[in-house]
């Protein structure tokens, strides 16, 4: 008997490898090729005026150094602008080496290649780089004041504007009987994997192909790019992505510029090189995402229901926009969130700044978007008197009004139309968990014991598994091994074990005879990759579809070969039977040889094969629109993105005298469809709850005004500890995509994305005062309370009734 | 001008290894790069991840503040070192892969030999006790929770195997 697998716990299939330190990351692989260090701009502005390696030439195991001047052709051009808009008025991008200017510190201007990263950072010490310093933009409103320029030929360093408006969103809140307006900001974080980024590549002098593994969340993407920059037919670049050590956004920006010169100068010195980025280097010269300022203007009834709501907002892209305006876009559409204001007015300005470039970091502009419609509907209940529950309640789209048009337009250019969802469902199951209705009086008990503690809560709809498409093979080997393979990565996803319980069950296998490849452009080149929350709808249900149409090829053989109809047929733990007469049965390996036509006796199912006699004499051994071998490729390429939702509540208690922050309960409601496994998407929203928690009260990118990042460190970067994540209590609810075959929605960002929201939601209501800005530390939260006390940040109703 | 070369030599999981290196070659490189013991990873090379924690006779050690030539004489585990001797997953290992301790393993083989090291001090750890206990190591993707989860459980796991 096969035993279900499909939404079972199942352990994963690639833990024992990685418990034992047999995992493969990045720098594992290429021991005895020659590594790369980088010199990197120390300023944020300013114009390279010589480089002198003269003292770096004599250190003794140095291989080559490279600046600009030595790069070719289309090395020599600037790096792509990967995901273009009409929008982006004013894209720019970089060069992999600095040419003549430097835009943030970090930049890269010098490679050196030595025998080992030791030699090559001396070597990088002893080069002399001399500059003419310019003031550098940083921050939002050093930006839009645009007294210095990031790019001398962007007037205003201004890339992008957009704006989109459903309904007539500022003569509605004009028109409505109350109004409010809220100024609202969230500071700049990171996605931080443990493992920074890292390039190896080989190239093959004699069949002049290049080998290429980095630490990315495309393989196919990264292939591609190589091929363009280096010139080389696709055919002749092969990517893989080894074992990942996270990922979370910044490794889905691509090409880096590490990504190209590393098999640039393995081409050129015809050695195997590599690059492992280290820490500093990843804090200054990779991805940042979060920081936007946001107005909010909003005009609702005495029921709370929205009439108009109207968001300006200015986004910090940093000094380049390869990635594209799809952070800024994606706040703009997923801010909503499971609400339906009758109007909607949007509008943002991305702004550039002398600072790292910004792409999606895990929840990609959502945390924003909840962020400032989570902090409206809260502002809208303290204005009423009303409960925070019961203004979202009047705003929430009902069950029955799926599929919900919010006549919006997605980061995919396609119509923003919700798929599925219950949201007061949700909210009850939310409510009860954290036991929001009596809460009051534990807050009152615990005031006349002297201590402040509050309630919150925060909502959120995240578009998941957008297109355009990914693909799957599945193929049964004669050894009764099944091997899966599909294109996009995985950084700690458990594809292993989700794709192969996928098969298991859908083609009736043991799921010890299933073995999945992800991220490797020799098993499946065609792919977009690991990023919003993509990959289990995409790549799961593209194997699923292949593993059917495998089914469906195996039950045609052998209902020749048992003579009997496909239909009685069934697949149970890899053997094809005859429903209710299991004797009468042939496995699935047997299938596989009689599939290939050229049979040659290897091994024993070969053997077993030989009393089977298939097919018809008249016709030729592989009929017209078959193939060979019992295997199959398929692609799932949606419409449209489905979409996930979820709610959060959490209870904090705040030290009266030092401010301390502390979560006493974090509860977590989940509708990501049907679930492949239950675990491994537990332990994706503990991971995101405790990212989330990091970005709220912990994380933030410290810039000084000349553009230094001053924290660039783990030492003074706080990403939270075991001490810092509350324990987190988690409720499941399936609402199936009716989008896709299996009916799944992803999970992966799900918990990062309230957690400023929520945290605001729950101080707030503990301090009975505004908070307006997150992260917020213990002395912020002090400094806070003292502007309350002089009158400066506003009390709240609640904050009234503790008085 | 080619750099001085030093010999060292230690136990690395049992077995006796040397080699010939710089002063200031850091004992996570060595083990990695020299030794090719690449479970042992580095996260940071600053001292606060923990992912290149290592024992170093039996202490919990970071191999990234530490020169190779310093830990002359000693005896090392890594990751490597810490299954059974029959070659199946040791305590804790199993207790990670049970518990879903891990995601993308990287902080992994930091947290399995912290760990390994606290059980040797306290078999019977508190929760409380299990979360100070992992307080010092970084993990960007579980949330931490399952890895509480699994120091209670790899504690289970090895007082199973103490009884007779
Ligand atoms: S690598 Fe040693 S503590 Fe981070
Ligand atoms: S499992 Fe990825 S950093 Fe811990």
């Amino acid at each position: 008997m096969t035993t279900r697998t499909f939404g079972e716990p199942i352990l994963r299939r690639e833990d024992p490898r990685l418990v034992r330190g047999d995992g493969r990351y990045l720098d594992d692989l290429g021991q005895g090729a020659y590594e790369v260090a980088f010199l990197r701009s120390p300023h944020a502005s300013a114009r390279i005026l010589e480089i002198d390696a003269s003292a770096a030439i004599s250190v003794d195991g140095l291989i080559a150094i490279y600046t600009y001047e030595d790069l070719e052709g289309r090395m020599a051009e600037r790096l792509p602008l990967l995901i273009p808009h009409p929008s982006l008025t004013a894209g720019r991008t970089g060069y992999s080496l600095a040419k003549e200017y430097v835009r943030h510190v970090g930049e890269a201007i010098v490679m050196v290649v030595a025998s080992n990263r030791y030699i090559a950072e001396d070597a990088v010490g002893l080069i002399e780089v001399s500059y003419e310093i310019f003031p550098p933009v940083v921050g939002i409103e050093s930006a839009r004041a645009a007294d210095h320029l990031v790019h001398a030929d962007v007037s205003d360093n201004i890339s992008a504007h957009m704006i989109q408006e459903v309904g007539d969103a500022r003569s509605e809140i004009a028109n409505s009987k109350h109004q409010i307006v809220l100024d609202l900001e969230i500071e700049r974080s990171a996605s931080m994997p443990l493992e920074g980024k890292g390039v190896y590549a080989v190239w093959d002098s004699d069949a002049k192909e290049m080998r290429l593994w980095s630490s990315t969340q495309t393989s196919t993407g990264v292939r591609a790019a190589v091929a363009a920059k280096l010139n080389l037919p696709l055919q002749k670049v092969e990517c893989t992505a080894p074992d990942v050590g996270g990922g979370f956004g910044v490794k889905i920006m691509h090409p880096w510029p590490e990504e190209v010169l590393i098999p640039w100068a393995a081409q050129i010195l015809n050695h195997p090189v590599k690059w492992t980025e280290d820490r500093r280097e990843h804090f200054i010269s990779s991805a940042h995402e979060r920081q936007q300022s946001h107005h909010v203007e909003v005009g609702f009834d005495d029921d709370g229901r929205i009439a108009g709501l109207d968001v300006t907002f200015f986004h910090d892209n940093g000094s380049y926009t390869p990635y594209g305006i799809i952070v800024p876009i994606i706040t703009s559409t997923q801010l909503l969130g499971p609400y339906k204001p009758s109007s909607y007015r949007v509008e943002f300005t991305s702004l550039y700044t002398n600072t790292v470039i910004v792409t999606p970091y895990r929840g990609a502009g959502r945390p924003q978007g909840v962020f400032a419609m989570e902090r409206t509907i809260d502002a809208i209940a303290n204005y009423l008197g009303m409960s925070r529950d019961k203004v979202r309640d009047v705003n929430f789209i009902q069950p029955g009004e799926m599929p919900y048009d919010q006549h919006l337009t997605f980061q995919d250019g396609r119509p923003l139309i919700y798929d599925s969802g219950d949201y007061p469902a949700s909210m009850a199951m939310l409510k009860k968990m954290i036991g929001w209705d009596d809460f009051e009086e534990y807050q009152q008990l615990a005031r006349l014991s002297g201590r402040k503690v509050g309630i919150g809560m925060a909502c959120y709809v995240e578009g998941t598994g957008v297109g355009p498409y990914e693909g799957g093979f599945v193929q049964v080997e004669t050894s009764g091994r099944v091997n899966v393979s599909t294109g996009l990565t995985s950084q700690g996803q458990g594809h292993q074990t989700a794709f192969a319980q996928i098969v298991s069950e859908e083609l009736g296998v043991p799921i010890e005879d299933v073995f999945v490849e992800t991220g490797d452009t020799r098993r499946f080149a065609y792919a977009v990759g690991t990023f919003a929350s993509r990959a289990a709808v995409m790549s799961g249900n593209a194997i699923a579809l292949a593993a059917r149409s495998v089914r469906e090829k195996a039950l045609r053989i052998a209902g020749d070969a048992l003579e009997c109809d496909p239909r009685d047929l069934e697949i149970i733990g890899g053997v094809v039977q005859v429903k209710g007469d299991p004797t009468n049965c042939i496995p699935l390996k047997t299938i596989a040889v009689l599939s290939n036509p050229l049979r040659y006796a290897f091994d024993e199912s070969a053997q077993a094969a030989t009393q089977f006699a298939v097919g018809d004499t008249s016709k030729p051994p592989i009929l017209e629109g078959e193939e060979p071998g019992l295997e199959s490729r398929d692609y799932y390429s949606p419409l449209q993105s489905t979409f996930a939702s979820g709610m959060h509540a959490a209870i904090v208690e705040t030290d009266p005298e030092t401010a301390e922050i502390k979560i006493l309960k974090y509860v977590v409601v989940h509708d990501c469809g049907r679930l492949i496994n239950p675990m491994i998407v537990e332990g994706q929203i503990h991971g995101g709850v405790a990212q989330g928690v990091g970005g709220a009260l912990y994380e933030r990118m410290e810039y000084d005004e000349n553009g230094q990042l001053l924290n660039a460190s783990f030492m003074d970067f706080l990403m939270p500890y075991a001490t810092e994540v509350p324990f987190i209590e988690t409720g499941h609810l399936e609402t199936p995509s009716p989008l896709n075959p299996l009916g799944i929605k992803g999970a992966g960002e799900a918990g990062v994305i309230p957690g400023s929201a929520l945290l605001a939601s729950a101080i707030e209501d503990a301090e009975g005062f505004e908070i307006r800005k997150m992260p917020i530390s213990p002395s912020e939260l002090w400094q806070l309370r003292i502007d309350h006390q002089n009158g400066l940040v506003p009390t709240l109703k609640i904050g009234e009734k503790q008085k | 001008m080619s750099e001085k070369h030093i010999d060292v030599s230690m136990t690395v999981n049992g077995f006796p290894r040397s080699g010939s290196v710089p002063a200031r070659r850091l004992l996570s490189d060595f083990l990695r790069h020299d030794l090719q013991l690449t479970g042992t990873h580095v996260g940071c090379e600053h001292g606060v991840c923990g992912a290149c924690t290592v024992l170093l006779n039996g202490k919990a050690v970071r191999s990234c503040l530490l020169f190779a030539v310093s830990v002359d004489g000693g005896e090392i585990v890594t990751v490597e070192g810490l299954a059974n001797q029959d070659g199946s997953l040791g305590p804790v290992q199993q207790a990670f892969h049970e518990c879903h301790g891990l995601q993308c393993g990287f902080c992994t083989p930091g947290f399995i030999t912290t760990i390994s090291a606290f059980l040797d001090e306290h078999p019977n750890p508190t929760e409380g006790q299990a979360r100070e206990a992992i307080a010092g190591n970084l993990c960007r993707c579980t949330g931490y929770q399952n890895i509480i989860k699994s120091v209670l459980r790899a504690a289970e796991i090895r007082n199973e195997m103490m009884q007779p």
